[in-house]
C-alpha cells in the first residue's frame, strides 16, 4: 500500500494522477480462513483490521452481501459522542471516542473527524435533572460534559431560538466539546484499505445463506452464494440483519429491526457550527463539510426490513427543527433514506460469545452504532482473537437477558442514541 | 405511512391511529414463578424478528381502542390480513399470498437498483 501524503499528491499531480493504486483488492474467496466476519460495515471491517494489526491474525475474510459500507455505515448521521450514563456504556463509547481522535493518522486515511461539540437541548425540568445527572456521572468518570445556560447555548450555536415564547423553550443544554462528526464512508474505506493491506480478504456481493456446524455444535464455516467457505471462528456484525444471520446458527437474539430515517438539505454556506440534539422534541441536526444540513428522524414503530419509513416520522422531526431553528424554515430538503437498525430491549449493544462454540456476535447497536465504530471493532477483534470479552465490553454480553443485568440506557438516553 | 384494516371497525385507517404491539401469539407461561431463567428470557425478551412473513399485534389506539392481530410482510410492509384477538394463528389467504409474491420486493443491492436504472 502506498502511503497517502502531501508528497504523493504532488507526485501524482505531475503524472495526471495515473499512479494511484486500488484502495483494496477484491479477491475470490479461499476455501477456508482462520476467521470469517459477516458484514463489511465499519464494525466488521474495523474488527478485521484490528485482528490483523493487534492480534496477528491475517487469514481473515470479511463477507458482505452488498457492497462495503453500504448498509448503516453509509446511512447514518455521523454523530460521535460518549456522554452516556452507565459505566458499561461510558467504557465502550469513550474507548471509541479516544480511537476516533487518532483514527486518521492510524489508518493514513482522512476520516474527517471533527470534534465540533455535541449539544443536547434541555426543554423542561425533567430534561435538566436528567442531563445534570449525566454530566456528573460523566465527569466523575473522566469524560467531558458541561452544563450551559440558554444564553451560553445560543452563543455556542447562533441559529438556535432561545426566546421564552418559542414553541419549544430551552432552559439549558449539555455540551460535550469532544463530540462531533466524521465522514462515514471514509471510515469504511479507511478500514477496508488498511485491512486489505494486511492481507484481509474483503469479499463483496457474496451473500451468506447458512452457517455450517460440526458434530459438537461448533462452527465449521459458512454457506454463501459463492460456495462453502470454512472457518473455525465466525464473527457476526450484520446490523439490522443480525437476527437473520444468527438464526442460521440456531441462535435467537433479542433484537427488533426497525427502519430509521435521515435526510439532508440542499448545500448551504457554513452556518451551523456544531451538532444539536433534542431528545424531548426529537430532532438532531448538523452541517456536513459539503454544506448539507444532516437531519436525523426517528424509528418507525413496527419491525421492518424495508429500508424506508413513514413520512409522518420525518415531518415530525422537521416540525421540531423549524421551531428550534426558524432560520431553516425555507431550506429545501434534497434526499431522504432509511436504514434498518437492530434494537435490543435495553437499547444497549450486544457483543460477546454465543451458545455456539466459535460463533461471536456484535449487534444491537440500534440507532447509535456509528459513534462506536472504532471502539466496537477494536473490542470485537479482541473477543474473536482471545475467545473472551475485553474488560471494557464485558457487560455487553448476550447472557444479560437471562441474568437480568440489563444496561438500561433506553430510559437514560430517551430516543436519540 | 401504512394503511391498516381494523377487524373490529371494519375500516382501513391510517397508521397514525394505531400502535404496534409486538409479536403475536406469545402466551404468558402459566407457572411463571417456577420457570427457569432461560425460559423467562425466552418468553420476555426473545422475538422472531422475521424477515418476511410476521404475525404481530396492533392496537387501534385512536379508534376502537382494541388489540388485534395482523400478518405482514416485513420486507414490503404489505399487510396480508388482520384478524381479531383471541383467534389462533390464521393461514394466509391464497390470493393475498400470490399478490404479495408478485409484488416487487425492496431491492437493496447496487446492482439491482442502479444497474436496472441504467
Amino acid at each position: 500500500m502506498r502511503k497517502y501524503s502531501v508528497f504523493a499528491i504532488a507526485r501524482e499531480a505531475m503524472r495526471a494522477h495515473k499512479g494511484w493504486d486500488a484502495q483494496w483488492i477484491s479477491p475470490e474467496p479461499r476455501s477456508a480462513y482462520d476467521v470469517i466476519i459477516i458484514g463489511a460495515g465499519g464494525h466488521g471491517l474495523g474488527a478485521a483490521y484490528y485482528l490483523a494489526k493487534q492480534h496477528g491474525i491475517t487469514n481473515v475474510a470479511v463477507i458482505e452481501r452488498g457492497w462495503l459500507g453500504g448498509g448503516n455505515t453509509g446511512r447514518n448521521t455521523t454523530i460521535i459522542r460518549s456522554n452516556y450514563l452507565y459505566d458499561e456504556s461510558m467504557d465502550i463509547y469513550e474507548h471509541s471516542l479516544k480511537l476516533w481522535e487518532g483514527l486518521s493518522q492510524e489508518l493514513n486515511y482522512n476520516v474527517m473527524y471533527s470534534p465540533r461539540g455535541v449539544m443536547m437541548l434541555s426543554h423542561n425540568t425533567h430534561d435538566q435533572q436528567s442531563f445534570k445527572r449525566h454530566i456528573h456521572a460523566n465527569r466523575l468518570y473522566g469524560i467531558d460534559n458541561e452544563w450551559l445556560t440558554p444564553e451560553q447555548a445560543k452563543a455556542f450555536c447562533p441559529p438556535l431560538d432561545i426566546a421564552k415564547t418559542a414553541r419549544y423553550p430551552i432552559n439549558g443544554a449539555a455540551l460535550q466539546r469532544r463530540g462531533g462528526t466524521a465522514r462515514h464512508d471514509a471510515v469504511a474505506w479507511g478500514y477496508a484499505r488498511a485491512a486489505s493491506d494486511r492481507g484481509v480478504h474483503i469479499i463483496q456481493n457474496c451473500e451468506v445463506t447458512g452457517i455450517r456446524r460440526g458434530p459438537n455444535g461448533e462452527v465449521q464455516g459458512v454457506e454463501t452464494s459463492k460456495g462453502f467457505i470454512g472457518a473455525r471462528k465466525i464473527g457476526v456484525s450484520a446490523a439490522g440483519h443480525s437476527s437473520v444471520v444468527m438464526e442460521m446458527a440456531g441462535v435467537r437474539v433479542p433484537l427488533a429491526s426497525n427502519p430509521l430515517q435521515a435526510l439532508v438539505s440542499e448545500p448551504l454556506k457554513p452556518i451551523f457550527p456544531c451538532v444539536v440534539m433534542s431528545n424531548t422534541v426529537h430532532a438532531y441536526i448538523s452541517q456536513s463539510d459539503k454544506g448539507e444540513l444532516v437531519i436525523g428522524a426517528g424509528t418507525d414503530q413496527y419491525n421492518s426490513y424495508s429500508q424506508t419509513g413513514g413520512l409522518q416520522i420525518i415531518t415530525h422531526t422537521l416540525d421540531a427543527i423549524c421551531e428550534l431553528f426558524p432560520i431553516f424554515r425555507r431550506v429545501k430538503m434534497m434526499r431522504q433514506w432509511g436504514g434498518i437498525t437492530d434494537n435490543t430491549p435495553d437499547r444497549s449493544p450486544i457483543q460477546g460469545v454465543t451458545p455456539v462454540p466459535g460463533l461471536f456476535v456484535n449487534c444491537g447497536w440500534g440507532t447509535g452504532g456509528f459513534k462506536a465504530t472504532p471502539g466496537s471493532a477494536n473490542l470485537f477483534a479482541h473477543l474473536i482473537a482471545t475467545g473472551a470479552p475485553h474488560r471494557l465490553a464485558a457487560g455487553l454480553n448476550l447472557d444479560r437477558f437471562r441474568t437480568g443485568r440489563l444496561i438500561d440506557e433506553a430510559a437514560a438516553a430517551a430516543v436519540a442514541h | 405511512m401504512l394503511l391498516i384494516h381494523c377487524p373490529y371497525c371494519e375500516e382501513d385507517r391510517s397508521e397514525l391511529e394505531f400502535r404496534w404491539a409486538g409479536e403475536a401469539h406469545i402466551a404468558r407461561p402459566d407457572a411463571i414463578s417456577e420457570i427457569s431463567d432461560e425460559e423467562f428470557a425466552e418468553y420476555f425478551f426473545l422475538r422472531n424478528n422475521e424477515k418476511g412473513l410476521t404475525y404481530e399485534r396492533w392496537r387501534h389506539m385512536h379508534g376502537c381502542g382494541r388489540f388485534f392481530n395482523a400478518a405482514r410482510d416485513t420486507v414490503s410492509d404489505r399487510f396480508l390480513m388482520t384478524y381479531k384477538a383471541g383467534l389462533p394463528k390464521q393461514p394466509i389467504p391464497v390470493a393475498e399470498e400470490r399478490a404479495a409474491a408478485a409484488e416487487e420486493k425492496t431491492v437493496e443491492t447496487w446492482e439491482a437498483t442502479e444497474g436496472d436504472a441504467r
